[in-house]
C-alpha cells in the first residue's frame, strides 16, 4: 500500500479542480489550456515510462517504437478490423511488450549496452517507423491516417473523447497518476535493488545471485508496455497519428531528452522535463505571434527558434546539471537540510557541502 | 514482390555498391572519432548537412564547385573541432552515454538552426553531369565520381595514418588511451585533430552529396540512423569493418529499393542488421579477444 502525504493530497486536489479554476480565469481560451494541460499530462506518462528503464542505466533510442506500435496497432484494428479500442489497446500493448523482449533479451544475455544498446534501439525505432511508411496502403504512409470517428466523436465504445475537452483532462490524469503509482512501485520493490546492483557492476550482481537478464527483461518489458499504453491514448486523443508525430527517431529523441532535462532518478522529474518542454515551445511561439517585431524579425523561421532553444539548453543540462532539474533541486535542499542539522559542526557541515558524508 | 536475375538487377547492384562509397566514407569519420576518443557524434550527419548547405551557398555566389567544396571541407572541419572542444570535452569523464547524448541536442540545435537560416524548402546545386552509359544500363557521373573520390579519400586517410608521425599518435592513442599520454602524447591535441579530421570527412561527404541529393533541414535524419547503423555492424571504431558493412547494407538498399518499395528496402537492412548484432554483439568484424 502506498501512502500519500499530505502536500501530495492539496496537489492532487487542485489538479482535480485545474479545468474549472481555468475555466473561471480564462473562459474565452480554456480549450488551449486544457490541450496544453493534457498534452503534458500524456507525454509526462510516456516519459515516467521510459525513465523506468532508463535510470537503471538502459538508455534506449527505441521508445518511439514502442509509442508508434501502440497508437497504428489500436488505431488500423479499429480502423480496419472494426475492433474496439478496448480490445485494440491491450493488443497494442502486449505487441509492443513482446518486441521489447525479442529485442530486450539477446542485448542483456549478450551485455550490449552503453552505446551499442542505444544505437540497436535506434535501428528499432527506424524499422518500426519504416514499416509504418512502407505499409502506406494501411498507415497512410508518412501523411499519416485518423481513426474513424464513432458517432459524434464522443463514445465509450470506441473509446473517442477528444470534443470533451475536461473528460480528456481527467483520462490523461488518471493515466498520469497510473504511471507515477507504477514508478513508486517499481522504486519500491526488490527488482529496483538488484537494477541498481547491475547497472552499477553486471558481475557483482550476478555473483550474489541476482538475475541480471530476467530483471532487465521485466523492467524492459513494462517501460515499453507503458509507452505503447501512452502512444495510443495519445492517437485517440488527437484522433490523429503520422509516422514522426508518434513514432520515429525524434519522438525517442524527445523522450529521453525531456526526462534528462527533468530528472532521470526522481518521481515527478519526467514530469518536469514534459512542463519545461511544452512550456518553452508554447511560451516562445506565444511570445513571437504576439509581438510584431519579432514577428517580423524572424519571419517564418520562428516556429524553429524553441527546438534550437531546447537543443542548446539541452546541451547544457547535460554538462552542467546531469541530474536535471528536479534531481537538482532536491539534492541542493537535501544537502542544505543536511547543512543546517550539523549545525555548528563547521567540518561535518563542510563535508556535506561538498557531497561527502562523513 | 518483383524480382528477376536481368539487367535491372545488375543495375541496381552496382548502384547499390556506388552507393555503399558514399555511406563508407560517411561511416569512417564517425569511426575514426568513436576508435580514438571514444565518443559517438550523433549529430555527424547534421555537421553534413550544414556542409552542403555552406557549399550551396558558397556556389550560389558565384564561387566555383572545386573551391566551394574546399570551403565546405574547411568550415566543417573546424565546426568538428568546435564541436570537441565545446561540448565533448567537458563530459570526457562523465557516463559514455551522457556523451551520445551530449552531442543529440547539438543535433537538434543543428537541424533547427538551419531551419531558421535556411527555411524548408528543398534546395538543389542544379549541376547536371549526365550519366554514364555502359552495356545497356546507366548510372550517374554524380555517383560515379562520388565512388571514385570516396574510395581516394578512404586511401588518403589510411596513408596519413600509418605514414606520419601524428597519424601513429592517432592510431597509438586509439590503442591505449592510459598509456600514451605517459609516453609524451600530448592526447588533448590529439583528440582535436581527430575530431578536425573526421569534420573534413562530413565536409567531403557534404561535397559528394549536394552533386546528387537535395538539400533539407531534416536530411541528417535520412543518413543518420543508416551510418550508425554501419558503424555498429562493422565494429564501432574498426575503419575496415565499417567499410565492408557499407557495401552490404548499399546491397540491401538498392536490391530491396528495386525488387520492393524503397521503405522496404531500408527496413530489411535495419532488421538485418538487429539480427546480425545478435549473432555477433561486437560487429561482424571485430577481432575476437
Amino acid at each position: 500500500m502506498i501512502r500519500i502525504s499530505r502536500p501530495a493530497l492539496v496537489g492532487l486536489a487542485l489538479l482535480g479542480v485545474l479545468p474549472f479554476v481555468i475555466r473561471l480565469l480564462f473562459s474565452g481560451s480554456e480549450k488551449y489550456y486544457l490541450h496544453l494541460l493534457i498534452q503534458i499530462l500524456l507525454w509526462s506518462f510516456i516519459y515516467t515510462g521510459w525513465s523506468l528503464m532508463g535510470r537503471f542505466g538502459l538508455t534506449s533510442l527505441g521508445h518511439g517504437a514502442f509509442t508508434g506500435i501502440g497508437a497504428y496497432a489500436t488505431v488500423l484494428l479499429w480502423n480496419f478490423a472494426g475492433l474496439t479500442p478496448w480490445l485494440g489497446i491491450p493488443i497494442g500493448v502486449a505487441v509492443a511488450a513482446i518486441v521489447a523482449l525479442l529485442v530486450g533479451y539477446p542485448c542483456f544475455r549478450l551485455r550490449i549496452t552503453g552505446h551499442y544498446f542505444a544505437l540497436l534501439t535506434l535501428a528499432l525505432t527506424e524499422f518500426v517507423r519504416l514499416c509504418i511508411v512502407g505499409w502506406r496502403d494501411y498507415t497512410g504512409g508518412s501523411l499519416g491516417t485518423q481513426p474513424k470517428r464513432y458517432g459524434d466523436g464522443i463514445s465509450l465504445y470506441a473509446m473517442q473523447f477528444e470534443p470533451d475537452r475536461v473528460l480528456s483532462y481527467y483520462i490523461a490524469l488518471a493515466l498520469w497518476l497510473f504511471g507515477l503509482y507504477v514508478w513508486v512501485r517499481v522504486d519500491r520493490s526488490m527488482d529496483r535493488y538488484a537494477l541498481d546492483a547491475a547497472s552499477q557492476d553486471e558481475d557483482a550482481a550476478a555473483s550474489v545471485g541476482i538475475h541480471v537478464t530476467r530483471e532487465r527483461l521485466k523492467v524492459t518489458a513494462l517501460s515499453a508496455a507503458m509507452c505503447a499504453l501512452g502512444g495510443a491514448v495519445f492517437a485517440q486523443y488527437q484522433m490523429y497519428i503520422g509516422p514522426d508525430t508518434i513514432a520515429g527517431l525524434g519522438v525517442s529523441l524527445n523522450i529521453v531528452f525531456a526526462v534528462i532535462a527533468g530528472g532521470m532518478w526522481v518521481l515527478l522529474g519526467p514530469t518536469v522535463g514534459a512542463v519545461f518542454t511544452q512550456v518553452l515551445s508554447e511560451g516562445l511561439r506565444v511570445t513571437i505571434q504576439g509581438s510584431a517585431t519579432l514577428k517580423a524579425w524572424f519571419g517564418s523561421a520562428a516556429f524553429a527558434l524553441d527546438t534550437a532553444i531546447y537543443g542548446l539548453l539541452l546541451v547544457l543540462f547535460i554538462i552542467y546539471m546531469p541530474r536535471g532539474i528536479l534531481g537538482t533541486l532536491i539534492e541542493r535542499r537535501r544537502r542544505s537540510d543536511a547543512v543546517a542539522a550539523r549545525g555548528s559542526e563547521r567540518t561535518n557541515a563542510s563535508l556535506a557541502a561538498n557531497g561527502k558524508r562523513p | 514482390m518483383d524480382c528477376h536475375l536481368d539487367i535491372f538487377f545488375l543495375e541496381a547492384v552496382l548502384n547499390g555498391i556506388l552507393l555503399a562509397g558514399l555511406l563508407a566514407l560517411l561511416a569512417l569519420g564517425l569511426n575514426l572519432i568513436f576508435g580514438v576518443i571514444d565518443v559517438v557524434w550523433i549529430c555527424y550527419a547534421e555537421l553534413v548537412m550544414v556542409g552542403m548547405y555552406g557549399i550551396h551557398h558558397a556556389y550560389k555566389a558565384g564561387v566555383p564547385f572545386p573551391v566551394a567544396a574546399l570551403i565546405g571541407i574547411v568550415l566543417i572541419a573546424l565546426a568538428g573541432a568546435a564541436l570537441h572542444h565545446l561540448v565533448i570535452r567537458p563530459v570526457l569523464d562523465s557516463a559514455p552515454i551522457n556523451q551520445l547524448l551530449v552531442t543529440g541536442g547539438v543535433l537538434f540545435l543543428l537541424q533547427a538552426a538551419a531551419t531558421m537560416a535556411f527555411g524548408i524548402d528543398f534546395k538543389n546545386l542544379g549541376i547536371r553531369l549526365g550519366s554514364l552509359g555502359f552495356a545497356g544500363m546507366s548510372f550517374s557521373w554524380s555517383r560515379v565520381i562520388t565512388f571514385v573520390v570516396a574510395l581516394a579519400s578512404m586511401l588518403a586517410l589510411w596513408l596519413f595514418l600509418s605514414r606520419t608521425y601524428i597519424g601513429t599518435a592517432i592510431r597509438a592513442i586509439a590503442q591505449d588511451r592510459q598509456i600514451m599520454p605517459l609516453m609524451g602524447v600530448d592526447s588533448r591535441r590529439v583528440y582535436l585533430i581527430t575530431s578536425a579530421i573526421g569534420g573534413g570527412l562530413a565536409g567531403l561527404a557534404a561535397a559528394l552529396m549536394v552533386l546528387q541529393y537535395d538539400i533539407y533541414p531534416q536530411i541528417g535524419l535520412q543518413f543518420g540512423p543508416l551510418i550508425f547503423m554501419i558503424c555498429v555492424l562493422g565494429g564501432l571504431g574498426n575503419m575496415l569493418g565499417g567499410f565492408i558493412a557499407a557495401f552490404i547494407i548499399g546491397q540491401f538498399i538498392a536490391i530491396g529499393g528495386s525488387c520492393m518499395a524503397t521503405e522496404w528496402g531500408y527496413a530489411t537492412a535495419f532488421l538485418f542488421f538487429m539480427v546480425a548484432i545478435f549473432i555477433r554483439p561486437q560487429g561482424l568484424f571485430a577481432a575476437k579477444s
